[in-house]
């Protein structure tokens, strides 16, 4: 392979450096109008301007000099940078639960790219145990890294494999599952493998992290610790996603698959259980249950994996105003299933009502969900709902928009038949329909109300 | 047999074998002879409205207790761009801090604990940041880029600061040379510490985030006292731009230090700089003792390489003589343990520092590093003798030590032990290699005590969150024609205008040149009035009253050109500031009403005097020929301020007795 002496430099900047006779991790002087810089050339990155040369002065400091003030480069060294998270062998104990970690990407683990300037995951077991050592005190732990994708790149195929190679993993006999993964789309990959793992014997868990671990503030850590007691030592045999309780480093939560959500975009604490309240409540070296019922871990190896999804499937959000062709456009390019997230108690405006009838006619599944997120679908209490019904719209209880995506997609790739889809879709799995909602599943406190700011300055956020 | 051994004895031996003599005694001999050698980094925040990645406001300070909530962090070292774990960045993963920030809404958003990321860097301080690079001759960057540099001790919640390099070599002109300058960067505020207990920091978030710019300069100082005229000067520079905030914390000096021989040691956080000779003259004869203590350890022990500690843990009864500890001890909290260092009998007590010895090195690092609270350690050559001979003779026994040795006795809590002994060999071990490199906190007394280990370029990461910002050529020519005076003309010009040199400190210290201009050149006061106007008068008033929130040095021109215009002698001004300090939003005829001045013709003045002439001679006792005028004066003074000035008054007076006629000329 040859090696790119000037990765990420184009146009201008790359003129120059070659006019010059210099490459990348080059030590240099470089004399401008505006005075001598000296450092070492980095690599640029490629979404960045050709105006532009980065350099890394003594002082550690990166700075950009203008390529139109350059009048001369003198190299006088070269030395290029290995980055590499210190490998050491994952030591193995036997009296430690097995645990396999599988890598998807994000940022769990992770080192700088410097083409990019982004964050490139890195995920050996002995990597993984030099950045975070204290993993060995909880667990013995294997990885394979099934793919590396962006959380937002995950689909259907990678639901699938993960499916598959977690029900290989559970049959070789493993104590636990934790499957690292990007945050962004974190719960749609919980609902998938809960569906497609049916009846699993051990904790399957995902974890992510907020805060890349290239940061000494990063959540990735703990989160792991988390995961790794949650897979190795609980006894939940459920699909999980083990994320930060509070912002603070103090404790996670087990959330079910179907019930949880990313709420913030940029918070730790940002995946909270919807409608209901988490299942358990994890430190690194603890776990408390939070609620009575749950699949018990199982010493036997038996696991159904369902690894069926169709593709043409679409939620459409609605809003006011919302016009026909959205949905016709839906049913003339060949999906046959549709979850509307509608207003209020699940409601959609009347224009809508002839691309509904079209697309039911057309034997298009169409579920409606809530956009508030919160509450059930009660289509009997307004005549627009009533109209819905019997326009063939099915209410699907209080499962999450994104929830009954998956699980639409999910349904579709097994049958055909709308009344076989119906069954599965309506069955309640692991909670993502409930039967009612307790009154502590919604809380979304208020700011600035006095009891709701003392709680908060007592007990963190 | 060196029975007899005196540990204070041996802290004044060491003392004066080191050759340390105290500031004011030192002359540049002592500091060429030890090879002193100092930099300065000058932290200096700048006056914008907002924070300079987020858009909370940049000047509102909370009480330590006022806060609305509370998060905990911990720190973890990463990867630095560059392969390397950063050598803090390990001894701070050591301690296992658990960080609390105490938020207060009003002050700190989502961006300043690390759960949203970084705003566009606030251009306001962008500005005023290259305005400074500008005056400092530093060659300025194409194209900013935000940097990570790691912090783990928690002091931002992000774990490093953001923080970009505007400009590159230049320099400042002091009296006598040419200072370089390394660089100057744009960067966050850190968080204040509240306080920092056992294993868990405290911090507030007020002040972080807010816009700081850092000034570094090359170790050019070759004393302690250019080390503060170097300090004055960066300040002064940044505050002839008006544009930095001023008031407690709002410029705080690092000071690099180094004898020949030793290490670049940093002086962190000295908020005045009086205390920067004393801090720096003692740091550098603590590494010209250190570097004593090396050749008397390389001379005694035989091996330094498989030099190693030995302990025993001890019973509670065996530090009896202390109670704290050993109470803790009995309750089963702490374990104690006796240490022997192989051949540092005499190390101990060897002097470091005034009133500190090799000791004091340890103790520093055990709460540091190991979280133990001080007291932390006993040992066996306390200079005060609280460590009883007989216990200390138990110990040695015990240790089958040699008499060449010395023993502590340290205790903590049980997991902070294993630690406490590797800090312990560790800052042993160094004694016969080096200098340690670290970065040291300053005291009020002048010596310094160990932070932690110093950072090197490591701990740099470029921001993935932030985009490089380009510096356009027509930008930096634009600020570049409203650039301030430079400091050193500043000097000049006072000079020339003969003002006393003791109001320069004050006058630029506080931007006044500008506005000492403007009375000159716009209401024609005298020179040397203007000078010490402010230099004496407001110094000496401002020592004794608050200011009031509103008041500006834009008020004591007013003021001046007031009385211009009322006809009234600028000497009155002294009189009238003191109101105008108190309460800037009086207006000055009210001022005028409060001292009870009232206009009166020169004329009218001067016509008192032979009534009064007359009056005193009727009245005097005194033989002193000049009783008359001081007299004279004395009576008039008070109708003639603002009306006449007083020496021409004076001459007047002087002539009335000299020729019989009031008048300024014979
Ligand atoms: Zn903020």
């Amino acid at each position: 392979m040859k090696k790119n002496v000037l990765q990420g430099y184009k146009g201008r900047a790359l003129a120059v450096l070659q006019k010059f006779k210099t490459r990348v991790w080059s030590q240099v002087e470089i004399d401008t109008t505006r005075g001598l810089f000296k450092g070492t050339i980095l690599p640029r990155s490629e979404n960045d301007d050709d105006r532009h040369i980065v350099l890394k002065i003594s002082s550690g400091y990166n700075i950009g000099i203008s390529v139109d003030t350059v009048t001369s480069i003198k190299e006088f060294g070269y030395k290029e940078a290995k980055y590499k998270i210190k490998e050491r062998e994952f030591p193995y104990a036997d009296d430690k639960p097995n645990v396999k970690l599988l890598g998807t990407g994000g940022t769990i683990a992770s080192r700088l790219d410097y083409r990019t300037g982004a964050v490139i995951p890195a995920f050996s077991p002995g990597e993984l145990y030099g950045a975070v050592p204290e993993l060995a005190d909880i667990c013995n732990i294997t990885t394979e890294k099934l793919f590396a994708v962006f959380s937002e790149n995950m689909g259907p195929d990678e639901y699938k494999i993960l499916a598959v190679a977690i029900g290989k993993e559970i049959e070789k006999g493993t104590d636990g599952i934790i499957i690292g993964h990007g945050t962004d789309t974190l719960h749609h990959t919980a609902a998938a493998l809960t569906y497609m793992i049916q009846n699993p014997p051990v904790p399957i868990v995902l974890v992510g992290s907020q805060r890349s671990s290239d940061r000494p503030s990063s959540d990735a850590a703990l989160n792991l610790m988390h995961a790794a007691y949650a897979a190795g030592h609980s006894d939940i045999a459920e699909v999980l996603v083990c994320m930060f309780g509070p912002t603070s480093d103090e404790y996670g939560f087990l959330h079910r698959g179907t019930r949880v959500r990313k709420m913030h975009s940029s918070y730790r604490s940002t995946f909270r259980t919807v409608g209901d309240i988490p299942v358990a409540k994890v430190t690194r070296d603890s776990l408390v249950h939070m609620k009575d019922s749950y699949n018990q871990r199982r010493k036997d190896r038996k696991v159904k994996i369902l690894p069926y999804f169709e593709e043409k499937v679409s939620i459409v959000f609605y809003y006011p105003n919302m016009k026909p062709d959205i949905i016709n456009s839906l049913v003339d390019n060949g999906y046959k299933g549709i979850v509307i997230a509608g207003t209020g108690l699940g409601h959609v405006n009347k224009p809508l009502y002839t691309a509904i009838e079209k697309a039911v006619a057309n034997n298009v599944a169409i579920y409606m969900t809530v956009q508030t997120l919160w509450g059930y679908v009660h289509m009997h209490v307004y005549e627009t709902g009533r109209d819905l019904l019997a326009k063939g719209i099915i209410p699907a209880e209080n499962m999450l928009p994104e929830v009954a995506y998956i699980k639409l997609g999910w349904a579709l790739g097994q049958t055909d038949d709308p009344e076989k889809v119906k069954e599965i879709m309506l069955t309640p799995i692991q909670d993502d329909i409930t039967e009612r909602e307790p009154y502590n599943g919604y809380l979304i406190y208020q700011g600035g109300v006095p009891e709701v700011e003392e709680f908060i300055k007592k007990f963190r956020k | 047999m060196k029975r007899n051994f005196s540990p204070r004895d041996n802290y004044q031996k060491t003392k004066s074998a080191v050759g340390y003599v105290p500031l004011h005694k030192a002359t540049q001999a002592d500091y060429d002879r030890v090879g002193f050698k100092a930099g300065l980094e000058v932290h200096q925040q700048l006056k914008t409205e907002k924070k300079l990645f987020c858009n909370c406001p940049a000047r509102i300070y909370n009480k330590y207790d006022d806060y609305d909530a509370e998060i905990i962090r911990h720190m973890r070292p990463t990867l630095s761009e560059l392969g390397e774990y950063d050598g803090t960045a390990l001894m701070e993963f050591k301690t296992r801090k658990t960080i609390i920030y105490r938020i207060k809404n009003e002050t700190a958003c989502t961006y300043d604990i690390d759960d949203t990321p970084p705003f566009p860097i606030n251009k306001q301080a962008l500005d005023i940041a290259l305005e400074i690079a500008l005056l400092s001759k530093l060659n300025i960057v194409g194209e900013v880029h935000i940097t990570r540099k790691q912090y783990l001790d928690g002091s931002i919640p992000t774990g490093f600061q953001r923080t970009a390099i505007l400009g590159v070599e230049g320099e400042i002109r002091l009296r006598n040379k040419r200072v370089r300058l390394i660089q100057l960067s744009i960067e966050e505020d850190s968080c204040r510490e509240v306080s920092d207990v056992g294993h868990v920091r405290t911090y507030q978030t007020d002040r972080l985030g807010i816009p700081l710019i850092e000034t570094v300069t090359y170790p050019d100082f070759a004393n302690p006292d250019e080390v503060r005229e170097g300090a004055e000067y960066i300040r002064f520079l940044n505050r002839s731009t008006g544009k930095v905030r001023t008031g407690i914390g709002a410029g705080r000096e690092d000071v690099n230090v180094s004898c020949r021989g030793g290490t670049r040691v940093e002086i962190k956080g000295v908020s005045h700089n009086k205390w920067i000779p004393e801090i720096t003259h003692n740091e550098v004869f603590r590494q010209w003792a250190l570097l004593k203590i090396r050749r008397i350890l390389n001379k005694k022990v035989k091996n330094p390489d498989n030099w190693k500690i030995q302990h025993k843990f001890l019973n509670p009864e065996d530090i009896e003589f202390i109670s704290e500890p050993s109470i803790l001890a009995k309750e089963n909290k702490y374990k104690i343990v006796a240490v022997n260092l192989p051949g540092f009998r005499g190390i101990l007590s060897h002097f470091t520092q005034p009133g500190k010895t090799f000791a004091n090195e340890l103790s520093d690092r055990l709460k540091v590093i190991a979280c133990i609270e001080k007291p932390n350690l006993l040992h066996s050559e306390q200079i005060e003798q609280i460590f009883p001979d007989a216990h200390l003779h138990k110990i040695k026994d015990m240790m089958n030590s040699n008499p060449n040795d010395a023993q502590l006795i340290i205790w903590g809590p049980a997991d902070d032990i294993p630690t406490a002994l590797e800090t312990i060999e560790e800052r042993c071990k160094m004694a016969f290699e080096r200098v340690p490199n670290e970065s040291r906190k300053s005291l009020e007394d002048g010596t310094t005590i160990f932070e932690r280990v110093l950072p090197g370029p490591d701990r740099m990461y470029p921001d993935t969150d932030s985009e490089p910002i380009p510096l356009k050529e027509d930008h930096i020519n634009q600020l570049k024609k409203n650039l301030p005076v430079e400091i050193h003309e500043r000097y000049e010009q006072l000079r020339k205008w003969k003002i006393p040199e003791d109001t320069y400190n004050y006058i630029l210290r506080n931007n006044l040149v500008p506005v000492i201009e403007k009375l000159i050149e716009e209401l024609g006061v005298d020179p040397k009035f203007a000078g010490t106007l402010f230099g004496h008068d407001l110094k000496y008033i401002e020592g004794r009253h608050a200011h009031s929130s509103d008041f500006s040095y834009e008020k004591i021109y007013e003021l001046i050109k007031f009385l211009k215009q009322g006809k009234i002698n600028f000497a009155l001004a002294k009189i009238m500031i003191p109101f105008v300090v108190r309460n800037s939003k009086k207006d000055f005829a009210s001022i005028l009403t409060a001292i009870d001045f009232k206009q009166i013709p020169k004329e009218d003045i001067i016509n008192e005097i032979p009534v009064l002439k007359k009056k005193f001679k009727e009245i005097n006792k005194s033989r002193n020929k000049d009783a008359g005028i001081h007299w004279i004066m004395g009576e008039l003074r008070k109708s003639a301020l603002g009306n006449i000035s007083l020496a021409e008054l004076k001459k007047i007076v002087e002539n009335t007795y000299k020729t019989g006629i009031p008048r300024t000329k014979t």
